[in-house]
Formats: C-alpha cells, structure tokens, sequence
C-alpha cells in the first residue's frame, strides 16, 4: 500500500475503512535466502535494503516479541555525525544523508526533523578538542560550526551562563543534526521491507543455530526449524546470549541505560542540547515533553530497568545546564539494554562459522547508526565482503590491534 | 540496589564502581606458549550472561576494598557479597 496525500483525502472521505495493515502476518516458509534474527531498527533497515539495493528476494525477519519493542523505542531519538576518528565519522555522516532521505525511501513519515545538534563545552582544554573534532567532522564532508558564547545565547537564552562551576565558553554545533520519531523509524523500515516481500515474523524467537561442519544452515525457533543460505544477527543487547547458541563469546557487555521524558511544556528548546561537563543531553518532543538522558547505570544488566542514583545523576547534569527545567515533571522513564563493546565502537562482520553474520556493539549510539547499519550489514550479507565504510568494524580487531577506541578508554565497557 | 558489604553491613549501590566478570581474577600467565590468545581472551571477550553472574566491585565512596559479587543480571537480585581476597583464596591461587 502506498501512502500519498490523495489517499489520505479519499480515505477521510471514506470514514477510514480502506487502509491495510502497514505489514502483514505471513506464514513462515521452510526455507529463506536471508533470515535476519531481530526485529529492531537495524534488522529492518537491513531486510530493507537487501531487498531494495542489493534485490535479494526471498527475505524473513524474526522477532522474538513485536516490532518496535525493543531499543528502536528506548533510545532518545538523535541523530547527529559528530565523532572524532575517520572510521567512525565517515560512517556515521553516511547515516546522517541516508536520514535526510529516509522518508522519501521509506514511503513513510518518520518526523526526520534537523533541528541541530550543540554541544556545550566550559573550558579551554574542551574547546581545543572540540574544535579538533569539528575539524575531523569537517574532512569527513559533515558539517559543524564553532558558537561563541553570543551566539549560543541568541539561540538558547535559557541556559546557565553564569554557573560558577561550569560556565558555557562556547559550543560545537552540527545543523544537519537533529531527532527522528523513533517508532516510526520502525514501523516504516517494517512497513517498506513488507511491501517489498519481506516475511516479518513476530514472537518468533530463535532458540539455536542449526550448524553442519562448520556452516549454520539454519536457526530453531519457537516456531519450528527456519533454514537459510545466510543469517545475520542484530539483536543489540541480547547479542551475547544469542551467540553463546553458537558457542561464541563476544567482546561484549549488556548494560541498561534509562532515558526520561517530562510532561508537554511550550516549546522552548530548539533541537538537541548536550552538557559538556557531565552526561546530558536534552531535546523537546513534537508533543512538547522534554525528552533527556545520561550515561549507563554502569554495570550488567539486562533488566530494561535501572536505578534511582542515575536518575539523580542525570537531572543534577541537567539542572546544571538549565535550571529552568528544574519545575518540570518528570513523566515516564524506561531502559534499554546496550551491548556494549570493548572499544566502544560496533562489529559488522562475518563469523568464524560460515553463513553467520553479527551485527552487534552499537554501545548506546545505535538509534543515530540505524540506516547506515541497515545497509553496510546488507552489503556484507549479499556480497559476502564488508563495505568499505565497515570494513573496520571487524569482530577480531581486539585480536589484531585495531581497535576503535574513540574515547581512548581502554576495555572497560562501562566507561565508553 | 543494596549491596551487603560482609564488613560494614548494608551499603548503597552508588557508593561502588563496577569493573566487571570476576574472571578478571584469573589472569593468565605470560610465558606460556598461548599467552597471547589466552590475553586476547581474558581482556576482551565475556560471557555476559543472562543470570547469575560473579562480578567486581570496588567500595571507592567506603573502606575501598574489592568485592566479588553474585547478582542476577536479569532481576538485580544479589545473593552472595564477599572480599575478592577472600574470595580468591578460596579459588585456591596466591594473591600474585
């Protein structure tokens, strides 16, 4: 079904009777070409573009619970492309164009809303590396502007300028950057993937691979045996358990990060604002309720849940920045399970077993990564060989020394 | 969560940081013949799983000792709060 402006004014018409389900409910067949194990945000973008780009038919997402569940609706919804190192910079830029095109791909209303993203910084050590990380964003064909502090209160007036501990010097601004609603992200990844023939399949959860000498020919599900040329896993947070199926462990942690949305206020906050000296960041939703976040609670987790300490954390970062939200309340928290890696950078690669891909690592930056994802996951999966945009997010890299550490943290997940 | 010190009784989560699978304790030796995989092993992967997990906690905001925690990563449920020192010795190694 294809979603236009006349449809919309005939089925108005029509008392609304005419729409179809946005995917279907198919049948499972016995056998696929591609199953792809997560129904996530980076699941479908990655069904939808082997089916588009790569013409792969013949295509089945599982999903253990329903489409949209999962992290792809606990994030805090911001899309941006402002990291320090070439591998991830130029990666990340091709999602940010991939986003400006998304609807138009998608056929679908994702809200893709560029907004702007800034990032405050409060000395003068934090503005040399924030000007160094313009730069690198700059020679990777993103975009990003330096803000003096005038400019930053002709923008947001409602900041705190003149915090004795933290005072604002100045901020590092990216235009193209903004928030997408992250649902729909989902629901139109699903929605173009099944138009397309794609078998989406709901609580179905894989139960084991079925591996012959050294090839996985398919997966056991709760639904009975599935089998495939290949399978590629994105299951983000559950990556470990799923693979230990195949006897693999990962360069991985689960770790719950919350994220908090406020009651609708006036809109006040023009685009995404994070704090340079500690971890928050901020926007406000098309509803009006402020939608923010800080850093993992900090230890293993797979809960969905997380605790009172962080909550205080956040908002003490928050009020820090902007004392004016300190009188809003606070309205819903959840959280998501992070795979968190070892260097703090994804894996999108093939495994030692043959016809097994992985998908996985996104630490808490995979909502931003989702269309780039989708398609370099794609390529590995059609082609057999990484594209040349994730040929460096290889899953032996922690074997060979090529990590991708662009915090400079070590391998200690819980402090990327 | 409430974490059970075994020497100053019931204490806050938040005092703690976190360093991980207690595995951690068990470092290879560097002059065996695979070291070098057994270091790649010991210092990246994880079996992070899904349940009852033994892990690391340094009382940093109290008496700054290492505990060895057994907790469910799926309920936060905490079973058992030991001393690492106490808790190696057990395991049968020195403290090297």
């Amino acid at each position: 079904m294809y979603y236009n402006v006349l449809k919309i004014l005939k089925e108005g018409l029509n008392d609304n009777k005419g729409w179809k389900k946005t995917w279907q409910n198919p049948e499972i067949k016995k056998k696929y070409d591609v199953i792809i194990i997560g129904g996530g945000g980076h699941g479908l973008a990655t069904a939808f573009y082997l089916a588009k780009e790569f013409k792969i038919k013949n295509i089945a997402v599982l999903e253990k619970n329903w489409i949209g569940g999962g992290n792809v609706g606990r994030n805090t919804t911001i899309i941006r492309s402002n990291y320090l190192l070439n591998e991830n910079e130029a990666f990340y830029e091709f999602s940010l164009k991939l986003w400006e095109t998304l609807e138009n791909q998608i056929n679908y209303n994702a809200m893709v809303s560029q907004r702007g993203v800034l990032n405050v910084f409060h000395s003068d050590a934090q503005r040399d590396s924030f000007v160094r990380r313009g730069n690198s964003m700059i020679i990777n064909g993103a975009d990003a502007e330096l803000f003096d502090v005038d400019k930053i209160k002709s923008i947001y007036p409602f900041l705190d300028y003149d915090n004795a501990r933290f005072p604002i010097k100045g901020g590092l601004f990216q235009k193209r950057g903004g928030s997408v609603r992250h649902d729909a992200v989902a629901w139109g990844y699903a929605h173009a993937a099944d138009e397309l023939g794609v078998d989406i399949i709901q609580n179905c959860e894989v139960t084991g691979f079925k591996i012959k000498s050294g090839t996985c020919i398919g997966v056991e599900t709760n639904k009975g045996d599935i089998l495939a040329n290949k399978i590629g896993c994105a299951v983000a947070g559950s990556s470990s358990v799923l693979m230990s199926k195949a006897n693999m462990n990962l360069p991985l942690e689960s770790h719950v990060l919350q994220a908090f949305v406020s009651e609708s206020l006036k809109p006040f906050i023009p685009g995404v604002i994070t704090f340079g000296a500690g971890h928050f960041y901020i926007s406000q939703s098309d509803k009006g309720g402020l939608v923010f976040g800080g850093d993992i609670d900090g230890y293993n987790s797979y809960a969905q849940r997380g605790g009172m300490d962080m909550l205080e954390d956040v908002c003490e970062g928050g009020l820090a920045l902007m004392p004016t939200i300190g009188k809003a309340r606070l309205l819903r928290m959840w959280g998501g399970i992070m795979d968190m890696s070892m260097d703090g950078s994804p894996i999108i690669d093939k495994t030692h077993i043959k016809g097994l891909y992985l998908n996985a690592g996104w630490c808490y930056g995979g909502f931003k990564a989702t269309p780039a994802s989708g398609w370099c996951f794609a390529h590995l999966l059609a082609k057999g060989a990484s594209h040349s945009l994730s040929e460096n997010f290889q899953l032996d890299r922690f074997k060979n020394g090529y990590m991708i550490d662009e915090k400079g943290q070590g391998a200690q997940p819980n402090l990327h | 969560m409430i974490i059970d010190h075994p020497l100053l009784g019931p204490r806050d989560a938040s005092e703690f940081i976190y360093l991980g699978d207690a595995s951690l304790l068990n470092r290879p030796k560097w002059d065996e013949e695979k070291s070098e995989d057994n270091f790649y092993k010991y210092l990246y992967l994880r079996e992070n799983v899904a349940g009852m997990h033994k892990e690391l906690w340094f009382h940093q905001q109290g008496d700054r000792s290492w505990l060895v925690i057994s907790r469910n990563t799926v309920t936060h449920e905490i079973f058992k709060v030991e001393l690492a020192t106490e808790f190696k010795k057990n395991m049968g190694k020195s403290n090297d």
